[in-house]
């Protein structure tokens, strides 16, 4: 196992650039995950890491040792691909056993490796069978049993995940984290649902355009989010967003969005009049007929333990998860009040957050 | 992939009878030249120009004999002289007053025939599946523009070039030789392997390569053991299509072969020439063509099938 350090990594088709500068570093055993909607580089990153595609600069190093321009077969590396790729004319067992093939292991040693590995995945019963019958699920398990088997320096993931049906993928994310908890393989792990990133990863790189808007645990994107589009992608629903313009000073904990003031944490950066963003999680907004801030009930969700609400206010709807056994109206008008330490701020122009003290009692245990 | 996604309405059981009515009607229509050429090889030369025509008759291996033999007419006082016949072929050539002189030219020009399609089909399928794969994975320069050319050369009839084609054979001492025959068949199939074969590999997703190439192969052996067992469908077709051609092709053969390297196809007109219209041994020639293609496409019919419709039942 290796950690993967990721330097100025570029790739450009043609005059379109799919990959700008990209640095990041994936410890030895972390499991990481690059989120994005389509098109956003993050698979275009793991071909290269991989060996798959080249890239137009930058380089790749494998623990400590480059590899940029090395043929994916001399990276010592496994990837499961998002259609697995299992070779339809070979059984199960033929398939975890071509990678030994190619090292000119001893056959014995082969069907040794093979049969632990299958063990160890739950799939020893499959493995004189065809892979043309299996299950979604199995197809998923003899994939990461062919990559397991060779015991590499790294797993590289494309969407493994995204072909299998809602349910399969709750138990095979689950059997992913687990699988990785016991063996800490490295692992880079490229998804565009939120869910599955969120749930597995040790840390997260969210990209956009090519370019990786935020590197970070979950926890630090969910509450920190580094721009308006990680804070939009990121969150189910997503941030809310409320608008509001004027000038900002270094010290204040204080603005006034529609008229209302809503305290903020402390703001640690200057700017002169713009236009900002003030973003919400729904979870932290409370219904307080105090407020000055109103709007009126559009709609609600019900989710069980919570509901999702619509609430309409001059400045567009915003979505407020509050408990589901509040007893609420169509078109009861409502005051709202925020959670003020973990609000989260944004220059609208650039997308960019702006610096606060919401960072200070990061890890602490208000946030537990 | 689930089932239903490619579930179409069940069509009603009088319009399957009718449909299937239909292509058993069209196989009759189709057979007819057939059987009567595999009937007319096992008449006697009397019955096969009797008019009205014979539907049951005497069969004789009667056409077989003369196909396979050169007979001289003798008189009636040396075929007596003769000891007596040892086969049936001896017996029912001397009742005609002839004699076997020695074998025909026909085993020689079919055994011709095989080495040149089956070495061309080869060929062919060998060059259109790198050629196909080449074009499939990699960006080749100008690609759309090759593939548009390598197709070009089938746009006009092949004959339309057969002068320059004589004439550069004479040069190059091409003429009248198996060699010559394979690179002009491989020359005329390449265009439609390629253009077939790239289908069939464009089909197949690239990943697999790639996780072969992972796994620790080159290309080349990714190349071979993940994408070639995949792709044997699309050769089988591919090879069945270029061996009916190469086996049937008629204008070149007459034209750049006449003697040592000559085909059946041209020979198999000129055995009427040889005393008298012997429609039997040119109807038992045919026969005897038609096998290798059948044989060859009995055993590969499976994967024809699956070719024909284009990859478009692939799971």
């Amino acid at each position: 196992m290796a950690e993967i350090r990721v330097q100025n990594l570029r790739k450009e088709f043609g005059s379109f650039v799919a990959v700008q500068d990209s640095n990041f570093v994936v410890n030895d055993g972390e499991f990481f995950v690059m989120l994005g909607p389509s098109g956003c580089g993050k698979t275009t990153t793991l071909r290269m890491i991989a060996g798959l595609e080249l890239p137009t600069g930058g380089r790749i190093l494998l623990g400590g040792e480059e590899v940029t321009m090395l043929r994916a077969r001399e990276r010592d590396i496994a990837f499961v691909f998002q259609l697995f790729a299992l070779y339809p004319h070979m059984n199960v067992r033929k398939n975890m056993g071509f990678p030994l093939l190619a090292q000119g292991m001893p056959k014995a040693e082969i069907r040794q490796r093979v049969e632990e590995t299958a063990r160890l995945l739950r799939i020893d019963h499959l493995l004189d069978r065809p892979v043309s019958g299996l299950a979604g699920g199995d197809r998923q398990r003899v994939a990461l049993g062919r990559a397991i088997v060779r015991r590499p320096k790294c797993f590289l993931m494309d969407e493994p995940l995204g072909t299998l049906d809602a349910e399969f993928r709750d138990l095979m994310v689950h059997e992913l984290r687990e699988m990785h908890n016991r063996i800490h393989a490295t692992t880079v792990y490229v998804t565009h649902d939120q869910l599955e990133a969120m749930s597995m990863a040790d840390k997260i790189a969210v990209m956009n355009h090519g370019a990786i808007e935020q590197f970070g645990t979950p926890k630090e994107i969910y509450d920190h989010p580094a721009s308006m589009f990680v804070a939009d992608f990121i969150g189910s629903p997503p941030m809310n967003f409320l608008k509001f313009g004027g000038s900002l000073q270094k010290g204040a904990k204080e603005i006034v969005v529609q008229g209302a003031s809503v305290v903020v944490p402390e703001i640690r950066e200057d700017f002169a009049l713009a236009d900002f963003a003030l973003g919400v999680r729904p979870e932290h907004i409370r219904f307080d007929d105090a407020s000055k801030l109103r709007g009126s009930i559009y709609g609600t969700e019900y989710l069980g333990t919570t509901q999702i609400v619509a609430v309409e206010t001059a400045d567009g709807m915003l979505k407020a998860r509050v408990a589901a056994d509040l007893p609420l109206r169509m078109g009861e008008p409502v005051g709202l009040s925020f959670n003020a330490q973990r609000l989260s701020l944004f220059e609208k122009a650039s997308g960019r957050a702006i610096l606060t003290g919401a960072r200070d009692n990061m890890g602490g245990a208000a946030h537990g | 992939m689930s089932a239903a996604a490619h579930s179409v309405v069940e069509p009603s059981t009088t319009s399957k009878r009718a449909a299937a009515t239909l292509v058993i009607v069209y196989a009759l229509i189709s057979m007819i030249p057939l059987f009567w050429i595999f009937a007319t090889s096992f008449k006697t030369p009397p019955d096969s120009i009797a008019y009205p025509p014979k539907i049951v008759f005497t069969p004789s291996i009667e056409g077989y004999c003369n196909l396979f033999t050169t007979r001289t007419r003798q008189t009636p006082e040396y075929i007596n002289s003769l000891p007596p016949a040892t086969s049936f072929c001896d017996e029912t050539t001397r009742k005609r007053n002839m004699v076997i002189a020695g074998p025909s030219n026909f085993l020689p020009r079919f055994v011709n025939s095989l080495i040149i399609a089956f070495g061309s089909t080869f060929c062919a399928v060998f060059l259109g599946t790198l050629a196909a794969y080449g074009f499939s994975r990699f960006r080749v320069p100008l690609a759309d523009d090759l593939l548009f050319f390598i197709l070009s050369t089938r746009f006009m009839p092949p004959i339309a070039v057969a002068i320059p084609i004589y004439l550069m054979y004479r040069e190059l001492g091409l003429s009248d030789t198996a060699l010559g025959m394979i690179l002009l068949y491989t020359a005329v199939n390449v265009s439609l392997a390629v253009w077939l074969l790239k289908g069939f590999i464009d089909e197949i997703p690239r990943e697999y390569e790639e996780a072969a190439m992972i796994d620790g192969y080159t290309r080349l052996q990714a190349f071979r053991k993940v994408v070639l067992p995949q792709a044997t469908t699309g050769i089988a077709a591919t090879a069945i299509f270029c061996l009916i051609f190469a086996w049937n092709e008629y204008a070149f053969a007459s034209l750049l072969t006449s003697g040592t390297a000559q085909t059946a196809p041209p020979f198999i007109p000129t055995i009427i020439g040889e005393g008298g219209q012997d429609w039997p041994a040119v109807a038992a020639g045919t026969t005897v063509f038609l096998v290798p293609i059948l044989v060859f496409t009995i055993l590969l019919r499976k994967q024809l099938l699956r070719g024909i419709t284009f990859g478009a039942v692939r799971k």
